[in-house]
């Protein structure tokens, strides 16, 4: 890591989770098991601050997220002032509750982006897993969003209940008009861990996939980006979660909680920082919980001594205390990893007969 | 890709070019991705507001960098932007 003149390297990225609040229920959200009251939540002129300081420390692109972002009725507000601090703003969507007036207010306030999350191609199935009806207002969000001439990326998260269906998904995408589809095959904390035995795929989905994306690929010859998140349970490899610690972005919290990662909330012990007592450059550069895993003085081996410690950092945090209790152990979805045989028996070759998988548990208040 | 001459390049709609005030660079931003610009990079680009040709460009250039291959390096960087689809 270079040092900056200014103290670490600058955040080029800022996600901002404007309310926990949503209509959906996915059942691998990423937000906490514990989530933000609606009454906790920063105010607009809170946001504003936060973002002009973003601005000032470095920061270029602003995803606003939640949550449902649209839930907020000063997202025209937050967005204007974004703008206006000179952010590419990016509105990262369900799609529930955009329509044309606000989609029109919202781009006459400066936005930049939307992005839109779909999860199945098939519409009973996409409201299933969404436990919500929805996949009709996200139909309508797309076309919206295209009449406007604004960038549209396509999210879907992958999974057991929606793998097989990477060809018609793509296909949707693409009919939507999608410049960019990001395939992210799920990362297991939070909701997604609990919910982990229902979501959980079998390799030969994921062969089979991985081979579809490739073909696409070819098909699509670079006229719509396809980007697949690598599904690391599967990979033996650890991914370079976030860029590193403290590195490339942060995360701020409908409270204004600021986290180096969204699934770091999970973490004891860290006692993050908040907006409301700090500025954001102290926050990034002196923080304790943004210097507690930055760089390499806290590894410990076989990461301390790997030659692949530059590019992976060690992995996730949050996975490897999800799955070990120690955050600072070697993220055990590395091969490497003294705890590897914790993913590798869920993983490994499927037994004969297979149960069937649980149902899900959805997300939602109180239910953490 | 071989520029006709009568192209007039400009960036496309998704991508901004801006100055880096803490990072002292050029960038391109666009959705999910920042492009860190090199050396004349952004100056070039700033010339491509789909109103001058290519020739008005290299001929600009010519003037404010005498001596510097711009003949040869402009339209092919401009290539180079044009297929990843930066430039249009
Ligand atoms: S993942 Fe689903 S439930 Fe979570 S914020 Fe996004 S749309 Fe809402
Ligand atoms: S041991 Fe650590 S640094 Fe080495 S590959 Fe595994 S996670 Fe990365």
């Amino acid at each position: 890591m270079t040092a900056h003149p200014q103290g670490h390297p600058r955040p080029w990225a800022l996600l901002a989770e404007l309310t926990h609040g949503c209509p959906l229920h996915c059942p691998y959200c990423s937000n906490p098991l514990q989530l933000t009251r609606r009454s906790r939540e920063l105010t607009g002129e809170e946001w504003e601050r936060v973002l002009r300081q973003a601005a000032e420390l470095g920061v270029v692109h602003t995803h606003l997220s939640g949550g449902e972002p649209l839930l907020r009725r000063d997202l025209e507000v937050i967005v204007a002032a974004a703008a206006s601090a000179g952010l590419y703003t990016q509105l990262v969507t369900s799609g529930v509750g955009l329509d044309e007036a606000r989609l029109t207010a919202l781009t006459g306030a400066g936005l930049h982006s939307v992005q839109l999350s779909v999860q199945h191609a098939d519409p009973g199935a996409s409201d299933r897993i969404a436990g919500h009806r929805s996949f009709a207002a996200k139909e309508r969000a797309a076309a919206l969003v295209r009449e406007a001439g604004l960038p549209l990326g396509v999210n879907v998260v992958l999974h057991r209940d929606n793998l097989d269906a990477l060809d018609p998904l793509i296909e949707l995408a693409v009919a939507w008009g999608a410049d960019r589809v990001e395939l992210a095959n799920t990362q297991f904390y939070g909701w997604a861990l609990r919910n982990r035995a229902a979501l959980l795929p079998t390799r030969e989905q994921l062969a089979r996939a991985r081979e579809g994306v490739a073909r696409w690929r070819e098909k699509l010859g670079g006229r719509t980006e396809l980007v697949w998140v690598l599904p690391d349970y599967f990979e033996g490899v650890a991914k370079p979660c976030m860029g590193g610690w403290g590195a490339v972005s942060l995360t701020v919290a409908p409270d204004g909680t600021v986290l180096p990662c969204p699934a770091a909330a999970a973490l004891p012990g860290l006692d993050p920082p908040n907006v409301r007592d700090h500025a954001l450059e102290w926050i990034w550069d002196h923080s304790a919980a943004f210097n507690r895993y930055r760089g390499e003085e806290w590894m410990a081996e076989p990461c301390r001594s790997c030659s692949h410690r530059a590019e992976d950092f060690g992995g996730c945090r949050c996975q490897a205390y999800a799955l070990t209790g120690d955050a600072a152990r070697t993220d055990p979805a590395c091969a490497l990893s003294p705890d590897h045989g914790l993913i590798r028996s869920l993983t490994g070759p499927a037994p004969a007969a297979e149960p069937p998988p649980p149902g899900y548990t959805y997300r939602g208040y109180g239910r953490g | 890709m071989t520029a006709p001459a009568a192209w007039r390049p400009a960036l496309a709609p998704a991508v901004h070019l801006r100055h880096d005030r803490v990072r002292e660079v050029d960038l391109l931003v666009m959705p999910e991705r920042v492009v860190v610009l090199r050396g004349t990079a952004g100056t070039v680009l700033r010339l491509c507001d789909g109103g001058r040709d290519l020739d008005t460009i290299v001929a600009e250039l010519a003037e404010r960098f005498p001596g510097a291959p711009v003949a040869t390096d402009v339209p092919a960087f401009l290539d180079r932007m044009h297929e990843e689809g930066w430039i249009r």
